[in-house]
């Protein structure tokens, strides 16, 4: 079969160094490293993922960081589903961040969609290697067995072999060159659900998160980093700090210039964690600002609204002439939205534990991208990454932030000079402070309609300080992938277009946040086509189904090109739920928003009202396309805290900065959407055998501009900058 | 030396008066269910039950522990058992890491209102930020815990 192969044992030994025998088999990852394992002996352990022990226990290896996205029960659920496991002997084990393993970055909405079909042929593998053994056994051929929840049975007499007792044999067997994968009808748990494997440990606090990471005789660490980001320490007087009881050291770090090395600062080590905050409350320090010194994010927005009211970059495909349409025009419509910097915040701060010794490194940190910190970690060192090893920990909340294992470089950098276990906590200040920030952004949209109020002429100009800027520091103008998250690939036929991009210079790091580039980009184009729709006098929702236009695949070069109707059905789907048309309440009013991102389908109809100039959330109801699903339950469960994450960005997110600082620092000036304020959501999941799509993110991007939308129905006062506190009406 | 009583089991430790007690409890005493969150009070990942009473830890001195008897997520109390029942039917955690909080604050909530409303949680949990937004399954288990007690 495509992609599994055979891989002689000399060469395995040649590439792994390994001497044990066994099971040899690999896998390829679309355009990813091979993947190979080996049993041992007391184990079966067909592949990377898989170890049948002796009592049937069987250990499912999750390549991918589990952040909340339910990724461990979820892809544990596809291995044991085609093994005809049952759930009750499954046990799943954190991967190490390593090449063997494949790309294990956890983001982008894309663990199931690239790695469901692998991780099924894992299981299949596992399968036919466990009845050939039985067939063996019994002497008839395999076609007679079948399996059935941890069981071979024998089709002829019901005779049954436990899966367990098969592991010495199944060792024997060759790898098949061919497997079958179920029908959907088969599934056991795929699609179905299924609670999280870890429900146990995080209702009893038995779950080990990276900042739950202990070992003997280790030091707890905080870091004093400079206010403007990439300033640098001038002097400092650490007598204070060494006075605190529980300090034990105080010293300088250098920052590292890399995109994931860290800032740099006065580290404090102490003997547990609020002595490493109260020394670094105690220390004095003089900071040079450096170039961001002066970073003013309320001026800076405003010179990106000026710039973006003048003609930029041209970015592709250009369509016609917007400049022809717009002066044939029957009415013009423009706009300009305004989007602040936000924060990740994950529940659980940025932290890791390191350990170096002997050469020789090992990290436990909650991180999304094992790889990149194993990678970070060597580079620092200037050992091999064979040397290090790092063990992924639970992470409490990701969201992006836990991608950039500049947290990890700390904690390497503080045990090298400690010669101790060294475990780095960022405080809550620290994260709001110092982090990779979502960009800030501005739009300028201009469309021309014609005297039917259909759209002839587009004009989508944006402006935000690029992600590319943390790998390039003089990037200053949008990636092409930025841009294509929505704004020049926007789903609909409209004859002359053309597309724009400003020049914004980074202040701070640039990062991504879940969804990233789609939360600004769904704002200003649901915004914008909901204030045309009101132009032309039409019904929001029909308005924007003929702007998509007919039935048609995009032409596109892509793994899972744009399909209209998959995203007009999810519109239908989540206004037909929310009785779209209906007579509402005095001060009530509805709001729909549609994306098309990570490759999935998303439409959210929010119900609010304005009274007293008090906006109150009523309803949320989602609809999403993500293809083949794994764990229903779970998809529900992300589309709801999608729901939640965009009312934060709606009513409260925003990041502002003067003279080069945050001017925010905790959850009581960055706020963060509280359950009085969360009403009834509804999600329909849409069944179908489409390949399956991203989940964790396309939820988010349609919430705020749905939540807009839904406040200029109700009161005819339209928003274009967030949050909507900053309007008084939250 | 001094002891700190929690989850009915005594520890005997070495800290400082001021030490708030989440330190205390995580890092001197080694219990890190309780999670830390903000350290100023504001989201509620660090609830404890101080003598039944729920309280932010925090944003409390190891001294006023002395002495109380101090629940964690890893003890038990009536509510406490019934309500990770619940939490497991409804499978309402994502991340998990604000569970612990959310977990202690609402056996809190039944310790005192044994059948609460809908406005009731919401008052109640306000001081519990979950950041993947478990909410409404937050509310749907505290009622199917009701249920489950009623039963």
């Amino acid at each position: 079969m495509e992609g599994i192969q055979n891989i002689s044992r000399r060469n395995f030994v040649k590439v792994f160094g390994l001497a044990s025998g066994g099971l040899i088999i690999g896998c390829q990852f679309s355009s990813e490293k091979e993947i190979v394992r080996i049993d041992d002996g007391t184990t079966f352990a067909p592949n990377l993922f898989i170890q049948l022990k002796k009592d049937g226990k069987l250990i499912l290896i999750c390549s991918r960081s589990e952040m909340g996205q339910g990724i461990r029960t979820s892809l544990g659920s596809a291995i044991a589903d085609e093994m005809d496991a049952d759930w009750k002997y499954v046990e799943i084990q954190q991967a190490t961040g390593d090449k063997k393993f494949g790309n294990q970055n956890t983001d982008g909405s894309r663990s199931v969609r690239t790695i469901l079909a692998p991780m099924r042929k894992m299981g299949a593998i596992a399968k036919q290697m466990l009845i050939a053994a039985a067939a063996k056994k019994w002497e008839i051929s395999a076609s007679e067995c079948k399996t059935e929840m941890h069981y071979v049975i024998n089709k002829n007499n019901n005779k049954k072999l436990f899966f367990g007792d098969l592991v010495e044999d199944a060792m024997k067997i060759e790898v098949p060159k061919d497997v079958t994968l179920k029908n959907k009808k088969d599934f056991n748990y795929i699609g179905k659900k299924l609670k999280s494997i870890d429900i146990k440990d995080f209702t009893h606090g038995g779950a080990t998160f990276g900042i739950d990471a202990r070992l003997p005789n280790m030091k707890f660490a905080t870091i004093a980093r400079c206010p403007s980001t990439f300033g640098s320490v001038k002097s400092f007087d650490k007598t204070k700090a060494m006075a605190v009881a529980g300090v034990e050291d105080v010293f300088e770090v250098e920052r590292v210039k890399r995109p994931f090395g860290m800032l740099g600062g006065v580290a404090v080590i102490a003997n547990n964690t609020w002595s490493a905050i109260q020394g670094r409350n105690n220390l004095e320090i003089e900071w040079d600002k450096g170039k961001n010194g002066a970073y003013d994010s309320k001026r800076y927005a405003q010179r990106l609204t000026n710039r973006i009211h003048t003609r930029a970059k041209v970015v592709p495909p250009t369509k016609g002439s917007v400049n022809k349409a717009f002066s044939n025009a029957s009415q013009i419509v423009e706009a300009t939205y305004q989007l602040p910097h936000l924060v990740h915040a994950p529940m659980e701060v940025p932290n890791a534990l390191a350990w170096v010794h002997d050469g020789k490194c090992e990290v436990w940190a909650p991180v999304q991208s094992p790889q990149s910190a194993r990678t970070e970690a060597a580079a620092y060192l200037g050992i091999n990454e064979e040397n290090v090893t790092i063990n992924v920990t639970f992470l409490g909340g990701g969201f992006g932030r836990k991608s950039k294992p500049d947290f990890v470089v700390e904690a390497v950098a503080l045990s090298k000079r400690m010669n101790a276990p060294v475990q780095v906590v960022w405080t809550r200040e620290d994260d709001i402070q110092h982090s990779y920030y979502h960009t800030t952004n501005v739009q300028y949209l201009k469309a021309s309609l014609d005297k039917n109020g259909l759209v002839t002429g587009w004009l989508h100009r944006t402006a935000f300080p690029t992600i590319n800027s943390t790998f390039m520091p003089s990037a200053n103008y949008a990636a092409g992938w930025e841009i294509g998250q929505g704004m020049n690939n926007n789903p609909f036929e409209i004859e002359n277009v053309r597309y724009e991009n400003a020049k914004a210079e980074p202040h701070v790091r640039i990062g991504w946040l879940r969804s990233v580039c789609a939360i600004f980009h769904s704002f200003g184009i649901n915004s914008f086509i909901d204030e045309l729709a009101a132009k032309a006098e039409k019904d929001p929702l029909q308005f924007k189904l003929d702007l998509i236009g007919k039935d048609r695949i995009r032409k596109e070069k892509s793994p899972h090109p744009l399909n209209t109707k998959r995203l007009k059905n999810v519109m239908k789907i989540a206004a037909k739920k929310a009785n779209w048309g209906r007579e509402l309440p005095k001060g009530h009013g509805l709001g729909i928003a549609f994306y098309y991102s990570f490759y999935s389908y998303v439409a959210t109809v929010v119900e609010v009202s304005v009274i007293n100039n008090k906006v109150k959330l009523h309803n949320v109801w989602t609809a999403l396309d993500c293809g083949m699903y794994l764990n229903k339950d779970n998809v529900i469960n992300q589309l709801e805290g999608s729901a939640v994450f965009g009312m934060s960005i709606a009513l409260h997110g925003k990041i502002t900065a003067k003279d080069g600082a945050i001017e925010q620092s905790n959850f009581h000036d960055y706020i963060l959407t509280r359950m009085h304020e969360v009403p009834p959501i509804d999600i329909t999941i849409v069944d179908n055998d489409e390949a399956p799509t991203g989940v964790g993110e396309p939820g988010v991007p349609p919430v705020a501009p749905a939540i807009v939308n839904a406040i200029y129905n109700a009161t005819g006062k339209r928003y274009r900058t967030l949050p909507l506190s900053e309007h008084g009406i939250v | 030396m001094k002891t700190l009583t929690i989850n009915g089991k005594n520890h005997n430790i070495e800290a400082h008066d001021d030490m708030p007690l989440l330190w205390a409890i995580r890092d001197i005493v080694g219990l890190t269910g309780t999670k830390y969150g903000c350290g100023v009070s504001q989201c509620g990942a660090c609830s404890i039950l101080i003598d039944g009473e729920l309280a932010k830890s925090c944003s409390l001195p190891l001294s006023y522990g002395i002495g109380k008897n101090i629940t964690t997520i890893e003890g038990k109390t009536t509510n406490l058992e019934i309500l990770r029942k619940a939490w497991s039917t409804i499978n309402v955690p994502q991340c998990g890491y604000c569970q612990s909080g959310q977990l202690i604050a609402a056996s809190a909530l039944l310790d005192n209102n044994p059948n609460p409303t809908d406005e009731d949680i919401d008052i109640a949990m306000s001081g519990n930020i979950c950041r993947c937004g478990t909410y409404s399954r937050i509310k749907k288990a505290i009622h199917t815990a009701v249920k489950l007690k009623n039963k």
